[in-house]
C-alpha cells in the first residue's frame, strides 16, 4: 500500500494577518510556518493505515525551501518520505496550476491511496485536492472523519448538511479530510522520530523533473488572480451592559429586540 | 461566443436547498448588470416537479437531467453531465453553492474545462464586463478580491450559503424546462454505502440565523441543555469552540472557528468562550456578537457587540426566561 500525503505549509493560525504594501498579499514578516492542521489530519491518518496493515507514506508538498522544515516534521512523526516540488515559475499559480504540478508529480511516485486535507487555513480554497483528483481521474471522496480499509476498498465517513453519509470507492482514490483536532488527535513528532527523520529521503524537484514546462503554471497562466486584499471593518465598540442578573437580562433582550432587531 | 449566466441549482428528495435560491438570485444580478440571460442546470431524480419554481428567482430556463442514476451527487456521474452542459451553453458565468457536494462539482468542473474558479464567494459583481469576487481567506482574517483574466470564459465561482441577498420570489414566474440530451456514464468507482439522516430538526450552523455558542466555561456536556432550550426557544443552532469539542461535550461538526465551521449568523451568542484568535476567526463576522463571560477581560468583548460579564450558570436561565416573555409578548 502506498499513501501519499499532500502537504502544505500555512501560517500559524495564531497569526494576526496584516495585508502588505502591495495590497494583495499578506504581511509575512515573523509568521511562523505550521503544517496545515487539515494536512496533518491527513498524515495521521495515512499513519494509522501503516500502523495497522502496512503502508509506504510519502509526503509531497509544494512550495519554497522552507517547507521542508514542514514535510521533515511529518516524517518525524512517522512518514516515510519527502518531495517537495520547489521551482520559482511556479510563483503566482492559481488553484488550477498548483493542481496541475502536483498531479504532474504524482504521476512519477508509486501510489494507491493519496490524502490530503480538503481545504488549507490560509487561501481556504478548498479546490485543489479535488482537481487533482480531476487530472488524475481517480474518485475522490470528500471530508473523511474516519476510514477503512478492506478488500482493496476505502470507505469513508463524510458529515454532510444534514446527514452523515458513508462512502466507499475502488483504489486508487483521493481522500480529502475535515473534523477536527479532537478526532484526528495528531502525534507528536518524537525525540528518536526527529532523529530519524532526518536520515529519510527528501527529493527537490523543479518543474523540469516533473515534465511541466513553465507556461503551464505560474502567474501567467493563472485563469483567475488575486488582486486586492481587504481588512474586514474594524467592529464598532460595543457595549457592556451593567446592572444585576435581570437587568442585564431585560436589556439584552430589548437591545435584542429593538436595536439591532435580530430576536 | 459566451453569453449568459448560468446555476448549478441542487435538489434534495425533490425540493431546492435554500442556497439554490441565494444562488439564482446572485444570478440574476449578475445576469442584469451584464444585460444577459440567466440559465439553471439541475440534476437529480424526481426533480421535474420542483424545477420551474426556479423562475421565482428570475431563471429564464432549466435545463433538467431527471434519471434515477442521478439520485445522489456523485462526481462520476454529476462532473460529466454538467461539464458537457455548460460546454454546450458556453455562459461566460457559472455558479455553484459552496456547500460539500457543490465544492466538489465546482472544483472538478472547474478543472475538466481547465476554468478559474474562485470558491465560498461572500459578494460577486461585474467590472469591464468579467466577474469579480470577494471571498474570505484565513478564515475570515481578510478579504480577497479575485479577478479572471478577461474573455477566458466561462468564470466560475462558488457562493457561501447565507451571505446572498435572496430576491423576493415572484411566484408568478415559472421557468421554462428543457431536457437536454447527454449521456449519463453509469459510474461504478465509487457508492454511497449509507445516508443516516440526521432527523433532530436541528439548524445547520452554516445556515442558521441564530448561533448560541458555548466553550470550556460550560464545565460540561450536561449544561449544553441550558443552551440548546435558548437555542430552541430562538429557533437557533448550537456552536462550540475547539475546546468543547476536544473534551468531547460537542460533536465536531458544531466547532465553529479557523479549523472549524466559519459562520456568518445575524446573531452570534458565545457563552464561556474566551476568544481566541481561531475562534474569532470564524465568528467574527456575524452581524450582532453577544458574549457572556465572567472575566471582563476576556478578548471576546473587543469582538462583542453587547457585553455581559457574569457568571453564565447564574445569566443564561434568567435570560432565557426573558426571551421566553418577549416571544409570549409577540
Ligand atoms: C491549529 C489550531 C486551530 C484551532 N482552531 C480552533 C477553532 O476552529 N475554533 C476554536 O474555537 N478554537 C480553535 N483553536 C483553539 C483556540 O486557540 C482556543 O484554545 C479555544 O478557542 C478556546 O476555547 P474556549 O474559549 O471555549 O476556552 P477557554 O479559552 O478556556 O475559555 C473559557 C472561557 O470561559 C469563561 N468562563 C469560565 N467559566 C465561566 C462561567 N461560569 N461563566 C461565564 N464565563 C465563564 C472564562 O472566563 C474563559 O474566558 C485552535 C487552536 C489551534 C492551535
Amino acid at each position: 500500500m502506498d499513501i501519499v500525503v499532500l502537504l502544505k505549509q500555512v501560517p500559524d493560525t495564531e497569526t494576526i494577518i496584516k495585508v502588505a504594501e502591495d495590497g494583495k498579499s499578506i504581511d509575512s514578516t515573523d509568521i511562523k510556518w505550521i503544517i496545515n492542521p487539515y494536512d496533518e489530519y491527513a498524515v495521521e491518518a495515512a499513519l494509522r493505515v501503516k500502523d495497522s496493515q502496512g503502508a509506504t507514506v510519502t509526503i509531497l508538498s509544494m512550495g519554497p525551501q522552507r517547507a521542508v522544515e514542514s514535510i521533515r516534521t511529518a516524517l518525524a512523526m512517522g512518514a516515510d518520505k519527502g518531495v517537495l516540488v520547489d521551482d520559482p515559475a511556479t510563483e503566482g499559480s492559481d488553484a488550477y496550476g498548483k493542481a496541475v504540478v502536483l498531479a504532474a508529480a504524482l504521476r512519477t511516485i508509486p501510489f494507491d491511496l493519496i490524502f490530503c486535507g480538503h481545504r488549507a487555513v490560509d487561501d481556504d480554497e478548498n479546490q485543489v485536492g479535488i482537481m487533482v483528483a480531476e487530472l488524475l481521474a481517480i474518485p475522490h471522496l470528500a471530508l473523511a472523519v474516519a476510514t477503512e480499509l478492506t478488500d482493496g476498498k476505502i470507505r469513508i465517513v463524510r458529515p454532510i448538511e444534514g446527514a452523515r453519509v458513508t462512502m466507499e470507492s475502488q483504489l486508487p482514490a483521493l481522500v480529502t479530510f475535515g473534523g477536527a483536532h479532537a478526532i484526528w488527535n495528531p502525534r507528536y513528532a518524537s525525540l528518536p522520530g526527529i532523529m530519524k527523520a532526518k536520515k529519510k529521503p527528501l527529493d527537490i524537484k523543479t518543474l523540469a523533473d516533473i515534465e511541466v514546462s513553465a507556461e503551464q503554471v505560474g502567474a501567467a497562466a493563472a485563469r483567475v488572480m488575486l488582486t486586492a486584499m481587504e481588512l474586514p471593518p474594524p467592529r464598532q465598540a460595543g457595549r457592556i451592559i451593567e446592572g444585576d442578573t435581570a437587568q442585564k437580562a431585560q436589556e439584552l433582550v430589548r437591545a435584542l429586540h429593538e436595536e439591532a432587531k435580530v430576536i | 461566443m459566451a453569453q449568459g449566466v448560468c446555476i448549478i441549482g441542487e435538489c434534495r428528495h425533490g425540493t431546492f436547498r435554500r442556497v439554490s435560491f441565494e444562488v439564482a438570485s446572485e444570478g440574476r444580478r449578475l445576469a442584469d448588470a451584464l444585460g444577459e440571460p440567466l440559465w439553471a442546470i439541475v440534476l437529480g431524480e424526481g426533480v421535474a416537479q420542483a424545477a420551474p419554481d426556479l423562475g421565482n428567482y428570475g431563471v429564464e430556463k432549466v435545463y433538467l437531467v431527471d434519471d434515477p442514476l442521478l439520485q445522489e451527487y456523485r462526481a462520476e456521474t454529476y462532473v460529466p453531465v454538467v461539464a458537457e452542459i455548460v460546454q454546450s451553453l458556453s455562459p461566460k458565468i457559472v455558479l455553484f453553492s459552496a456547500d460539500v457536494d457543490g465544492k466538489d462539482l465546482s472544483a472538478r468542473v472547474a478543472a475538466r474545462l481547465g476554468a478559474g474558479l474562485a470558491t465560498d464567494c461572500t459578494e460577486l459583481k461585474i467590472e469591464g464586463g468579467a466577474l469579480r469576487a470577494k471571498r474570505p481567506m484565513y478564515a475570515g482574517k481578510v478579504f480577497g478580491w479575485y479577478g479572471w483574466a478577461a474573455d477566458v470564459w466561462p468564470q466560475l465561482a462558488s457562493c457561501r450559503p447565507n451571505t446572498m441577498d435572496c430576491l423576493q420570489p415572484d411566484t408568478s414566474q415559472k421557468a421554462a424546462v428543457e431536457k437536454p440530451n447527454v449521456a449519463i456514464p453509469k459510474g461504478n468507482l465509487t457508492s454511497v454505502v449509507s445516508v443516516e439522516e440526521d432527523t433532530s430538526g436541528r439548524v445547520d450552523l452554516t445556515e442558521a440565523q441564530i448561533i448560541v455558542s458555548g466553550g470550556r466555561g460550560m464545565k460540561g456536556p450536561e449544561n449544553f441543555a441550558m443552551l440548546e432550550e435558548l437555542a430552541q426557544l430562538l429557533g437557533a443552532a448550537v456552536g462550540a469552540s475547539r475546546s468543547a469539542v476536544d473534551a468531547g461535550w460537542r460533536p465536531h461538526s458544531d466547532q465553529v472557528g479557523q479549523t472549524g465551521k466559519v459562520v456568518t449568523p445575524a446573531l452570534y451568542i458565545a457563552v464561556g468562550i474566551s476568544g481566541a484568535i481561531q475562534h474569532l476567526a470564524g465568528m467574527g463576522s456575524s452581524k450582532f456578537i453577544v458574549a457572556v463571560n465572567k472575566d471582563p477581560e476576556a478578548p471576546i468583548f473587543k469582538k462583542a457587540d453587547y457585553g455581559i460579564v457574569e457568571d453564565l450558570f447564574k445569566f443564561i436561565p434568567v435570560f432565557t426566561e426573558e426571551v421566553k416573555k418577549l416571544k409570549a409578548s409577540c
